[in-house]
């Protein structure tokens, strides 16, 4: 089943590490993001920029409305994803808990909408 | 389940059936596809098939494997309109072949019904829903029962069913029993579901709920299926022998005219000696194997109690030392409540009140009814009676038994007398 893990965290903590700690972070997101690859089941990934860098659209009656921020307004936020593909929740959760994302902030894990309604 | 009255023979061997196959039917059909509900469904109209059929054509030899057969077409139909594609195909015929060749297996159908119940114990199942889940798949009772049981609306208590098994089915809740390193955990969550079936049932001493009454034996039931599967867990015997305990007592709690009678007065002749010797051997059992916990250390105070009331020598020490190590482990205020009153029965109502007071801050206790009642009694003991008599009036206001209530209103009424 293709399980989408959804990264959430506080951007002001990366932005106040040191360089080096900076660096270490970024190294353990790649062994993981490795790690995921040699198990096989890797099918997509990516960091997301900060949501300072974020707009949101909607359309209502015909006119669109842009607005300057992310839609949601909180401390922790989206910050990037994992697109896995594992036997089961069990499988999704453990790979949830070795996310480095888990342990400074939270991940989400969401099948997707083919795994959970066409493979039941 | 009460859908196969049927007449005579017919019917009890499908009643029989029904205990006995339910749960594996249910576990071994949807453990492929996690959809409890679509197995439940096929299985509701193999059951009113054979009702239908057998009293026509007699009892199969395997009844079993005939449920199987007819629950299964139903199911590969359901299976069929959900998936997709050639793959699928391949996959649904596999599945066709595995309960072909289990159905014509006459030494029954492989028994998954440890798996599904660490389904429905799973941590992404919301908790409260986890004893209704397990009593609904694994033993087959309707929702306006459990709902009843629990004291939930029966249509509140069917959605969340329902929304519980298509958690199981689009979450990929796996149907398997966890690995060694983390079967303790999982473990404990679905003996914490059993013992909430069981407590549910147990609430009703009188046993004139008979939806509440069956649930403590259904809940002993479950327990013995895990005991059964997984031989050497501590904690499952310990959970067990808990309830097997708490169940030989069951007609001593209240008396002829049905009026509570606490465990100190009990006629420990009415007790059940059968299921007693069979915790004990379960509690000796399990501390062989080496490894203590919550369960086995209630089990443990119960067996103590029994001991006391039985030899009369009293052991107040000794479970004040079981319920420290269980406080150690659970840092539970209602552990500290019970610690607290068997403090006063070795060392004194004061130094019993003086342990209850650490947790008397606790919020939880407010609205907890035996908190009240134990403190109520301990200060009655101590002589402050003004503040006794409020706190039984706390505790007779938030007692849902009236038997209990009546009891403590004349321990209220004998307060007057002696001031």
């Amino acid at each position: 089943m293709e399980y989408l893990l959804v990264l959430y965290a506080e951007e002001a903590g990366w932005m106040n590490m040191t360089k080096e700690q900076q660096q270490q972070g970024m190294a353990a997101y790649m062994a993981y993001t490795e790690a995921l690859k040699k198990a096989g089941v890797l099918r997509g990934s990516n960091r997301l920029a900060p949501v300072a860098a974020a707009t949101t659209v909607r359309v209502t009656n015909g006119k669109s409305q842009v607005l300057n921020g992310p839609f949601l307004e909180s401390k922790e936020q989206l910050g990037g994803y994992y697109l896995i593909d594992v036997a089961d929740l069990d499988a999704a959760l453990a790979w949830a808990a070795r996310c480095p994302g888990a342990g400074h902030g939270i991940v989400e894990v969401r099948p997707t909408w083919a795994a959970a309604v066409a493979k039941a | 389940m009460s859908t196969l009255g049927g007449d005579g023979l017919v019917g009890s061997t499908a009643d029989a059936v029904a205990r006995r196959s339910y749960g594996k039917l249910v576990a071994f059909l949807a453990a492929r596809t996690r959809d409890v509900a679509a197995a439940e469904d096929a299985l509701s109209e193999a059951f009113a098939a054979a009702l239908a059929d057998w009293p026509r054509n007699g009892c199969p030899a395997n009844p079993e494997g005939w449920l199987l057969t007819v629950a299964r077409r139903k199911f590969i139909d359901v299976a069929r309109g959900r998936k997709r594609g050639e793959i699928v195909a391949e996959e649904i015929r596999a599945m066709a072949e595995g309960f072909e060749a289990a159905a014509a297996n006459d030494a029954g159908i492989p028994d998954q019904r440890l798996a599904l119940m660490f389904a429905c114990a799973h941590p992404a199942i919301d908790e409260g829903i986890r004893a209704p889940l397990m009593l609904q798949t694994v033993m087959g009772l309707d929702a306006a029962m459990i709902a009843s049981a629990f004291l939930i609306s029966p249509a509140t208590m069917g959605q969340r069913l329902v929304r519980a098994k298509s958690k199981i089915r689009q979450a990929g809740i796996p149907f398997r029993i966890p690995e060694q390193e983390e079967l303790p955990e999982r473990l404990e969550t679905v003996l914490d579901a059993i013992y909430a079936a069981f407590a549910e049932g147990w609430s009703d001493a009188a046993g004139t709920d008979v939806a509440r009454r069956d649930l403590a034996e259904e809940a002993i039931f479950l327990g013995r299926v895990v005991v059964e599967l997984l031989p050497d867990e501590p904690e499952a015997m310990g959970l067990l022998a808990l309830m097997l305990h708490a169940e030989a007592r069951r007609r001593a709690r209240r008396d002829v005219l049905g009026e509570y009678v606490p465990l100190d007065e009990q006629d420990t002749g009415v007790w059940d000696a059968r299921m007693i010797e069979e915790a004990e051997g379960l509690l000796l059992r399990a501390s062989g194997l080496g490894s203590i916990g919550r369960y086995q250390l209630e089990g443990a105070i119960q067996s103590a109690h029994v001991c006391r009331r039985r030899t009369g020598r009293a052991n107040w020490v000794e479970v004040v030392q079981l319920y420290d190590a269980l406080l150690a482990i659970s840092g539970s205020p209602v552990v500290a409540i019970n610690r607290a009153l068997a403090i006063a029965e070795s060392e004194g109502a004061w130094a019993g009140l003086e342990a209850m007071e650490r947790v008397a801050g606790d919020g939880r206790l407010a609205e907890y009814q035996p908190y009240w009642a134990a403190r109520a009694e301990l200060l009655a003991r101590s002589g402050a009676l003004d503040e006794a008599q409020r706190a039984y009036e706390m505790a007779i206001g938030l007692e849902r038994d009236e038997a209990v209530r009546r009891w403590l209103q004349e321990r209220v009424a004998r307060l007057g007398n002696v001031s």
